[in-house]
């Protein structure tokens, strides 16, 4: 277990940088994780990453497909918003473990 | 676990139509995209299937000759239970829906996930020559018609890797 300090407050992490309790995820936090990985957040990033923790708190998998049952973006919004590997760095932004789905 | 030769472009290669074949190579595909990798996929001879727009989703998985299909329950289906007429659309329509309950979304959908991740979609001019299909018979979404030259030619690159499913 590791610690991190993320906008004046100490979280704790694994060994990839994910949130090991997503309670102590705030906001402004998520913004400078999004930093680190060259991303300013928006209204949209905010909504979809609210939208990731929710599925997670209701002990729902994450999976790419789940981004277009959102009502908020489609998956090419989400690669837009988040380039590279966007649901591992949407999750990790938005303080919940990384998705061990192959989907 | 990071490596020092990251994979960087998967080129993948689907040469036949069963449920097994079509969906080794979107899950392959799609799971490139989803970690920032490039993806191309080119489907030939019976793996043309998978992109002719009234067959892409309703594959079939061979209900004969196929020692790993198993009777609910845990028995091996026998070679004469899948001579039945109806046998193999049932048993692969059971197999679908079994899979879309694990939220893995039909063949169409799931190479609109490719696309939308930046991943490319490509047929094999032979084999569309061969069992006569026109573009027009091909999923709209289809980047082209290519020659193996082609293929060759844009599955280059430092860190590619080509996958045959």
């Amino acid at each position: 277990m590791t610690q991190i300090r993320y906008a004046g407050v100490t979280v704790d992490v694994n060994e990839e940088g994910y949130f090991t309790n997503p309670s102590q995820w705030t906001k402004d936090i998520a913004a400078e994780i999004a930093k680190e990985e060259g991303i300013v957040l928006t209204d949209q990033h905010y909504a979809i990453i609210e939208f990731l923790r929710n599925r997670h708190n209701n002990g729902e998998a994450l999976s790419i497909r789940s981004i277009n049952h959102s009502g908020i973006i489609d998956v090419k919004t989400f690669y837009q918003l988040f380039p590279g590997a966007p649901l591992k760095k949407a999750t990790k932004i938005a303080g919940i473990p990384k998705p061990s789905s192959c989907i | 676990m990071e490596s020092n030769n990251p994979i960087k472009k998967v080129n993948i290669i689907c040469a036949k139509a069963a449920i097994e074949d079509v969906y080794a190579a979107l899950v392959l595909g799609n799971g490139a995209v989803m970690e920032g990798i490039e993806a191309n996929l080119f489907f030939t001879f019976f793996g043309l299937d998978a992109i002719v727009k009234k067959r892409m989703d309703k594959p079939h998985t061979a209900v004969v000759g196929n020692p790993g299909l198993r009777l609910p329950g845990g028995l091996r289906m026998p070679t004469l239970l899948g001579v039945i007429p109806g046998m193999e659309a049932m048993t692969s329509s059971m197999m679908l829906s079994s899979m879309e309950k694990l939220d893995i979304p039909p063949v169409s959908e799931f190479l609109e996930l490719i696309k939308a991740g930046g991943g490319k979609v490509y047929a094999c001019k032979l084999a569309m020559d061969m069992f006569k299909f026109t573009k027009e018979d091909l999923w709209d979404d289809v980047d082209g018609v290519l020659t193996v030259g082609e293929f060759y030619a844009l599955a280059g690159g430092e860190g590619s890797h080509i996958i045959f499913t």
